[in-house]
């Protein structure tokens, strides 16, 4: 008589097992950000593209992106981000265990540090593009 | 014995380093050339200003870096969110080559027209 190795029991996941708790739709909402974060940069390169075309189309451009579904996906777009951004500062203190003279900086240093550079760089692209 | 080395690390080095690069710069830019210069909540750049902006040597190469970090973080992202949150890891081998072969290709055509404007 053989014995067979026992099979785990292995519980049956549903395809929608996101929708059943609150943590579990905010985990996914923010792993779609990724693709809002792959939306932009098409969107960047068609606007280079339309720059490097010349004046009518940079002007064909912009009136492009000012149509409805444009302006909407760029809102839906806009806000996953900023959900992205925030959410991966509020990680950054649990992957990064920085230590100065043997002590472990806070937490909230390190988050504030995200803060002040992004509040700096963006700071730096107001400058370079509004003029 | 011989360890075969896995990409894995490196696919989410690109990734880590893409969720930072888009968390920075994403958001401004998006709002600027997404929105305000679109509905005219700001007056957008002349064309001639931003040609020469896109021009300089060092905004192709911040806005180039900025492309491909952002398409791995995206590949990387994105293949484990069909894995996982659809339940799709019998395709799994071919959700990676989709993937990350698009973050390759985007790669590409962001060096080709940040090259040629």
């Amino acid at each position: 008589m053989t014995t067979t190795t026992p099979r785990l029991y292995r519980k049956p996941v549903p395809t929608f097992w996101w929708l059943q708790r609150r943590s579990y739709l905010l985990f996914v909402l923010r792993e779609l950000s990724s693709v809002f974060v792959a939306w932009f940069v098409v969107y960047l390169l068609l606007l280079v593209d339309a720059v490097g075309s010349g004046s009518a189309e940079y002007q064909r451009f912009l009136s492009w992106s000012s149509g409805g579904w444009v302006v909407a996906l760029n809102t839906i777009a806009l806000l996953f981000v900023l959900l992205h951004t925030v959410t991966w500062f509020g990680l950054a203190p649990k992957a990064m265990v920085v230590r100065v003279r043997n002590r472990r900086v806070a937490p909230a240093v390190i988050v504030g540090a995200h803060y002040l550079l992004w509040g700096l760089l963006t700071a730096l692209v107001l400058w370079v593009v509004l003029r | 014995m011989t360890n075969k080395r896995s990409p894995e690390p490196l696919a989410w080095l690109l990734f880590s380093a893409g969720g930072m690069a888009a968390a920075l710069l994403v958001p401004v830019l998006l709002f600027l050339f997404g929105l305000a210069f679109p509905l005219g909540w700001l007056p957008a750049p002349d064309h001639a200003y931003l040609l020469s902006v896109l021009r300089h040597p060092l905004t192709r190469l911040i806005l180039f870096g900025l492309c491909v970090l952002a398409l791995f973080h995206w590949a990387h992202r994105f293949r484990y969110t069909l894995a996982h949150g659809l339940r799709l890891e019998r395709f799994s081998a071919l959700i990676v080559a989709i993937c990350y072969g698009a973050a390759v290709l985007g790669s590409g055509i962001a060096a080709y027209l940040l090259l040629r404007v």
